[in-house]
């Protein structure tokens, strides 16, 4: 009998340990408090240079988790019904699906003034309104650019047919992300206007195939896919590589190495990121969001964010900020250029099955992931 | 069960001699509670994790969510085994291959390293041996990795002592000729610690009679010390086979545009795609390949000599 119980108390031991294993967690996950934002965002998007001020000022407080990834900053949001935080620095690649997923609300960007500073396309843009509704407000972007070594070749042109020309065999670096299946839809749209590509998120089957076949060819002459501003600007320095897409990120710190490379973007227009602070539909600190939607979206903290992180603030009187910041950054970010290079860019947004034409017979990410494995294998 | 406090130690004693007594006379319970904990961990963290990842092979992701659709379906396996997009089975076959490569090299580039220093050395120049082996180990795998690609890149080291010599250029860089040689580098201590165990064990007489009944050193080579030795090479070559197999920053850091290994694919499905069922699916193929080479291994002795 005795035992017995010993046995048990064992037992009882090892399932209390378990359950407590399990249990702590789940209980020091508290209940956004009122005057706390909880935010995702990238790494460094919530800088103490930007964050400290605005917290003396506003008397919110600020708690960052940092998102490695668009599909993290999906999940994340989806935590906990939604409950979990207030607000999201969600890419193009992830702003429709926290949209559609009903994880976000409108903003109201009246209550905003310094959204009417914002650069014209970057107002209203595809990836954060939908129906007219502003589901969050533009925050920083980045264009895709052309970037390549001065002293290797000589006469580029003005094309993205640069990228797919064998001349350049072996001597190319393109960005390893899915979306890249966007940039060579880009040049479809324009140079084969028969495949019919309105948008180059929007690709139906033969669309797709076409794009997916024409990144085939340009395989063969991959030196490497890059897979970070730092691995993009060594295969250039190294001599690896002498061209491809890149950020102003990248070309700005080859310059301030002293590589000769120049970047611009070709007649085609280019494809870019830009992102989004969006709020959560079940966001309890709308105030403290409010008044954090001013802040971030003002010239001056939008200067520092973008020369800080090498991004373009979409303020469009931030030009002089920055520059009074790093001499020079206004032009190599493109912060104040005329509004025909802006409407040129096409920003990241989630490929869905859906194109508007009431078929849903577009290719949705989960194929274009599929894709840029095949291609890569091919 | 309270204990007086002056009669402490010998009640103390006497709950120790009972305890002892106890066990002595269940020794089931002794191998149980001696092998409890480890075995706990074992099943509960180790093999509770592959099955985890077994079963969410056999789920889907919805894309647009995120979230793990908990419906069973053969449609990862499917995608992965299929014969009309091979996509999935030519990348585990350049992973598989490349292992096999990286083994091969690194046994031909071990086992005379590990006989010098099992049998040739004097206890000095081992120990020293043994430092150098394992000094690389020291620092950073990642480290080690991108110091080659300075080496290999387009104005790196190795180009610049060709040109020196009156030598073009290698262009090795960002090619699955980098990614074998760098992978033959990290791996290879893995292989020499064992060889040199298997061949330290060799006893020299058994050398000496085959020298006594005629063998010329090729002949006692082939029939004497590689049988003995070939336990140890099994050993290393699980290692390196397995650490290549399993790999996915050499890839990303050395390789080119042909560098996709099972590794890399599992990243990015977690990582990018959030794509968590197909990734578990993906990664039991090394967990199948690595069963099937163990088991060969053990065929082959290599246990004995781990």
């Amino acid at each position: 009998m005795k035992r017995v119980k010993r046995r048990y108390v064992g037992f009882a031991v090892a399932v209390a340990a378990l359950l407590a294993a399990f249990a702590v967690p789940a209980l020091s996950v508290g209940a956004s408090q009122g005057g706390t934002l909880k935010m995702i965002a990238w790494d460094g998007y919530l800088d103490a240079k930007w964050v400290t001020p605005f917290e003396k000022q506003s008397g919110c407080k600020i708690q960052g988790k940092v998102a490695g990834s668009s599909s993290e900053m999906v999940s994340l949001m989806r935590q906990g019904g939604g409950s979990q935080y207030d607000m999201v620095s969600a890419s193009g690649d992830a702003s429709l699906r926290l949209i559609y997923g009903g994880y976000v609300q409108p903003v109201d960007v009246s209550k905003i003034p310094e959204w009417k500073q914002f650069h014209g396309p970057f107002k209203s843009p595809p990836n954060n309104t939908v129906d007219g509704k502003h589901y969050g407000v533009s925050l920083q972007f980045g264009p895709n650019t052309l970037l390549y070594r001065t002293d290797k070749i000589k006469n580029i042109g003005n094309s993205w047919s640069a990228i797919y020309n064998p001349k350049y065999r072996g001597k190319l670096t393109v960005p390893d992300n899915a979306i890249q299946i966007a940039d060579a839809a880009l040049y479809l749209m324009k140079t084969k206007p028969s495949l019919g590509i309105k948008d180059p998120y929007e690709l139906n089957k033969s669309q797709f195939d076409a794009t997916v076949s024409l990144l085939k060819q340009q395989k063969k002459l991959v030196k490497k896919y890059w897979t970070g501003s730092g691995d993009n600007a060594q295969l250039i320095k190294s001599g690896d590589a002498w061209l491809g897409p890149t950020w102003p990120l990248t070309t700005g710190s080859l310059l301030a190495a002293k590589v000769p490379v120049k970047e611009f973007i070709p007649k085609e227009g280019a494809t870019g990121w830009l992102d989004t602070w969006m709020l959560s539909a079940k966001s309890k600190n709308t105030d403290c969001a409010y008044k954090w939607y001013r802040y971030i979206s003002g010239p001056k903290v939008q200067a520092l964010q973008g020369v800080t992180w090498g991004e373009t603030p979409v303020n469009s009187k931030a030009c002089p900020y920055m520059n009074k910041l790093s001499k020079g950054s206004c032009k190599i970010y493109h912060a104040a250029e005329p509004l025909a290079y802006y409407r040129s860019l096409y920003f990241w947004k989630t490929p869905v099955p859906d194109c508007g034409n009431g078929k849903k017979d577009c290719m949705d990410f989960s194929k274009w992931e599929n894709a840029w494995t095949e291609i890569k294998a091919s | 069960m309270a204990v007086d406090a002056s009669s402490a130690g010998p009640a103390l004693r006497g709950a120790r001699r009972n305890l002892s007594a106890f066990f002595w006379r269940r020794p089931w319970l002794k191998v149980t509670a001696l092998l409890g904990p480890p075995l706990a961990w074992l099943v509960l963290i180790y093999l509770a994790a592959l099955v985890a990842l077994l079963i969410s092979g056999f789920w889907t992701s919805d894309f647009f969510t995120g979230k793990i659709v908990h419906d069973w379906t053969l449609e990862n396996f499917k995608q992965i085994f299929s014969l009309s997009d091979t996509t999935y089975l030519r990348i585990a076959w350049t992973t598989i291959w490349m292992a096999a490569a990286v083994t091969v090299t690194d046994a031909i580039l071990a086992f005379p390293i590990a006989y010098y220093m099992a049998r040739i050395a004097r206890p000095r120049t081992r120990a020293l041996l043994f430092v150098l082996v394992l000094l690389p180990l020291w620092s950073s795998y990642i480290v080690r990795v991108y110091a080659w690609r300075v080496i290999l890149q387009e104005n790196g080291i190795l180009n610049w002592a060709l040109h020196g010599v009156g030598l073009p250029d290698a262009n090795l860089a960002f090619t699955n000729t980098s990614m074998w040689i760098v992978f033959s580098y990290v791996w290879l201590p893995f292989m020499i610690l064992p060889v040199f165990a298997a061949l330290e064990r060799i006893p020299d007489n058994y050398l000496e009679a085959s020298a006594d009944l005629g063998a010329r050193g090729f002949r006692t080579f082939r029939s004497v010390i590689l049988p003995l030795a070939l336990p140890g090479l099994v050993a290393g070559s699980i290692f390196t086979f397995s650490l290549t197999l399993g790999d996915y920053l050499t890839p990303v850091l050395i390789g080119g545009a042909n560098a996709q290994f099972i590794g890399n694919v599992v990243f990015n499905n977690v990582g990018v795609a959030n794509n968590v069922p197909f990734a578990a699916a993906y990664a039991v193929l090394p967990v199948l390949v690595i069963a099937l080479y163990l088991a060969i291994a053990r065929k082959l002795g290599a246990f004995e000599a781990l």
